[in-house]
Order: structure tokens, then sequence, then C-alpha cells
């Protein structure tokens, strides 16, 4: 057995030169400090990435993505399918944890300063994974074709429609018409299980790929440490094991949640019935969402929710480009703004979110 | 011919070929894009204009309730008023674009999304809503109800 898989090594050795790989990885080191648990929430998010084209192309075996048929297939799926219910709940769960997964990976990259020089381009791409991971909820809330995602992907295209002369043809264009009907269903089809994890898989190997070629970022200050004094681990196998460690007790997690707390589907939606009570948007959502019922209808001669979505972008747009306007951490400067910055927005999104669920 | 006229007419064919291809290649991008563009854009559906609905009997609808009813695609709420009187408007709130219901116990129409509030006269009085719900006119003809336009 070992002689055959030593000879398929070979043979792919000679024609790919294998060796260099293996050298790199054998000489991949993850700096040990007291913050080296931030580490492993890029690994998890990439774990919960792979369940979610796991469990996205089972499900696609029998999801129909039509007005008539949608509802009534994820039905069949949950009732007549074997484990069919399993599927659906580890989808809707993992979704959820890859964003929260991917939230704290965020913030800890943030409060780290690791988006600083030289490692623009892994912050950028990660925001956008983000920004896509969100596309991707807001795409999936409606696949199932009942009551909440119907008025959430109402509300959600409504708000893209108020934005200034841009708005209208990009609502028409995410909701295949003036109202969200079945085509809307289609091309949120489209969009989460073609166009999106197209381009997300681009920027996953962009990422990554940076992600080994620099290295694991230090945090600040540790260049003053001689080098003598400190730690390291070996990526191959050590950091690696610790990993696929964490992976389990992720997955173990999932499979509690999709058990114990499987994923309703609710009613099929209704064009002609009223929002229903308690209605509400998932819970990344929900800071925002929140915001937009404080502001009042007109702000100056502004409309509130034009006001609300613009502050949200420009915000967005200003977090997006921080290694650029926070000159001071690449310098290996400290920088107390960006702690108020980071501390503000994570108080923030705490506060706008309780608030959503208790008011 | 000498060696400056020479260089002279290199140049002016290299102008034009210059040209051509750059010309060329902005009308392909164009004729590629262009109908990439108009297919992203869904064609408008004939929709069939309502001018009037049917609702049914009077008796059949309660004092003091509000109902969604079919107007061509789009809903509409009709309210009956406790002394009797009815009113109908448009059910999709102008905040953004949910569909509202009547709450008997606020007595108001009310928007679950994001608690825009009504009053019977279909005017914003509290929550977000930057607009009143436009207005349908109700006719009862004998005992049939009927919604339509507001001319």
């Amino acid at each position: 057995m070992s002689s055959i898989l030593k000879k398929t090594y070979e043979w792919i050795d000679k024609r790919v030169q294998l060796e260099t790989l293996v050298e790199f990885m054998g000489k991949k080191y993850v700096p040990v400090h007291r913050h080296s648990i931030w580490y492993y929430f890029g690994g998890v998010s990439l774990f919960l990435f792979i369940i979610q084209v796991v469990t996205g192309i089972l499900l696609l075996l029998y999801y129909k993505g039509s007005e008539q048929l949608a509802f009534e297939s994820i039905q069949f799926i949950m009732s007549k399918v074997q484990f069919g219910w399993l599927i659906r709940s580890i989808h809707s769960w993992a979704a959820n944890l890859f964003i929260l997964s991917a939230f704290i990976h965020m913030f800890s990259v943030f409060f780290e300063r690791s988006y600083r020089e030289p490692r623009e381009i892994t912050w950028i791409t990660g925001m956008f994974m983000l920004f896509l991971g969100m596309g991707f909820g807001f795409s999936g809330y409606l696949l199932p074709w009942n009551e909440l995602a119907f008025f959430a992907t109402k509300v959600g295209t409504d708000i893209a429609g108020v934005l200034p002369f841009v708005g209208k043809p990009i609502m028409v264009f995410l909701r295949g018409g003036d109202e969200v009907t079945g085509a809307t269903l289609s091309r949120f089809f489209g969009f989460h299980v073609a166009v999106l994890p197209g381009i997300f898989t681009v920027l996953l190997s962009i990422h990554l790929v940076l992600v080994q070629r620099q290295g694991m970022s230090e945090p600040m200050g540790m260049e003053d440490v001689p080098a003598s004094e400190r730690k390291t681990m070996p990526f191959f196998p050590n950091f690696l094991l610790r990993d696929l460690l964490f992976w389990l007790i992720v997955l173990n997690v999932l499979a509690i949640l999709a058990v114990f707390f499987p994923w309703e589907l609710g009613k099929k939606a209704d064009a002609f019935a009223s929002a229903p009570a308690g209605i509400r948007p998932e819970w990344y959502f929900m800071f925002m969402f929140q915001t937009l019922k404080f502001i009042p209808a007109k702000v100056l001669f502004i409309d509130g929710e034009v006001l609300g979505v613009l502050l949200f972008g420009a915000a967005g747009l200003l977090w997006m480009i921080v290694p650029f306007w926070d000159r001071k951490s690449s310098r290996g400067e400290k920088s107390r703004l960006i702690n108020y910055v980071g501390l503000f927005v994570v108080v923030y999104i705490i506060i706008f979110t309780t608030l959503g669920y208790v008011l | 011919m000498d060696g400056a006229g020479n260089m002279q007419s290199e140049k002016s064919k290299r102008d034009f070929l210059k040209y051509v291809l750059g010309g060329g290649l902005m009308a392909w991008v164009a004729s590629v894009v262009y109908p990439l563009f108009a297919y992203l854009k869904p064609p408008k559906q004939a929709e069939v204009e309502v001018s009037s609905v049917k609702v049914g009997k009077l008796a059949t609808i309660e004092k003091d309730s509000g109902t969604i009813v079919r107007f061509g695609n789009k809903p509409v709420i009709l309210l009956r008023t406790s002394n009797g009187e009815l009113r109908a408007f448009s059910a999709t709130c102008t905040h953004l674009d949910c569909t509202v219901q009547y709450r008997k116990d606020l007595g108001v129409i009310w928007c679950a999304c994001h608690n825009g509030k009504y009053d019977f006269n279909g005017k914003n009085t509290a929550g977000p809503p930057p607009r009143p719900l436009d207005e349908f006119r109700v006719v009862v003809q004998g005992e049939e109800v009927f919604i339509s336009k507001n001319a």
C-alpha cells in the first residue's frame, strides 16, 4: 500500500516538483503569543464555507427554484427525503455560524491591526468575502419562498432602491421587475448558487495564497522582542492539527444546533397577505434594521432611509479602506483611534442588535 | 522620397492602424456590453389595467375590521370603521414596500416591518413612513362593495 502511495507521489513529484512545496510547508511557522487564539477563526470560517458548499450541492439535488415549487420542494426535502431535514438545518445553521465566525475573524484582525502593510490586499479580499457572505445570506433567505423571506426581500431590495440615481435600476435588476415575484426568486437562486460562489472562490484563493505567502501577522510590537524570545510553532503538523481540533469542535456545535433546533420553514409566501407581526431580518442585519426604525421619515430634506443607507455605506467603505488611512499602524506606531473606532462599532452593533430583539 | 518624408508616412500609417484597431476594439466591446446590459433588464410584462374590483357583499364585511383585497397585482386594504364607514387604501407601506394590516387593538393601520402607523385617513402618524397611503374609492351598489382607483 505504502509503496503505491510512494510511487504515486514520485510520479507526480517528477512532473510538478512537489518537493519545493513540501519544503515550503516544512519551513512555515506560526507565531505563538497570547493572542494566538484569534488565528483560528479564519480557518473556522473556511471550514464552515466548505460545509456550505457540500450541503448546498446536496440541497440542489431536490430544490426547485420557482414560485410554484420552491416552498413545496423544501417541504419535500424536510419531510420525505431521508436526512433532508438535517442537511437543510445544517446549511441554515452553518450559514449563521459562518457569518459569526467571519465577524470574529474580522474584528480580531482589526484590533490586532493585522491589515497594516503589507497585508492590505488580504484585508480587502476578506471584507469583500464578508459582504458576499451577507449576500449569500440575503439571497439564500428568499429561496424557501416563505412569508418572512418574501417581506425581507421586499424591504432589502427596496432599501437598495432608495439610493439616488443608481437605486432604481439596481432594484429592478435584483427583483427582475418592479415587484418581488417568481422572477426575483429565479435571479436570487442564480446569484446564490452560481454568481456568488464563483466570485467568492476567486477571492478566497487570493486571500489564502496571500496568507501562505506572507505568513501570519504578528501583533504590534513583536518586532521589539528579541528573536530568541519569540516563540513559534511549526504549521505542519502542529498548527494544522490544532486547526482540525477546532473544526471538530465547531462541527459538534453545528450538529447540536442542527439537530436540537431544526430550522423552520414557516408559511408559504403570499403577495396578498399582510407582513406578519414580529417580522425581523437575520440577526446580522439587525443593527442596520433597528437603526432604520429609529431614523425619522425626514431628516431636514433627506428621506430617512436614504440617509441611513448612505451612512452605513460610508461607514462600511471607511472600515474597508482602514489600511489606507491608518498609516500609524503601518509605521509600527500605536494608534488609539483604531481602538476607539473598533470599540464603537462593536458596542453599536451589540446595542442595536439587542434593541432589535427586545423592542 | 527623403528620409523624413518616409518617417512621416510611416507615422501616419501607424496612426491609421491605431485608430482602426482601437475603434474596432471599442465597437467590439460595445457590441458585447450593450446586449448584455439589455439582457439584464427584465422586459415589461403586459399588465391587465384594473380600474375597479368587486370585493363582496357589504353584510360580510365586519365593522371595525380591515382586510387585504387583491387589486390587479397590488394589495389594497379595505377598512370598515366601527360606525360602518368604508375606506380603502393601498396596502403597500410607503416606507419600504411591506404590506400593512389593520390593528384592532390600536385602532390604526400598522406595518409590521418597521412599526409604521397610519390613521383612518391613510395619513402616516408614527414611525418611518414618509407619505400617506394612496386612497382608493369605495362604492356600494346595492349589496355589493366595489373598490376603484381614485381619479
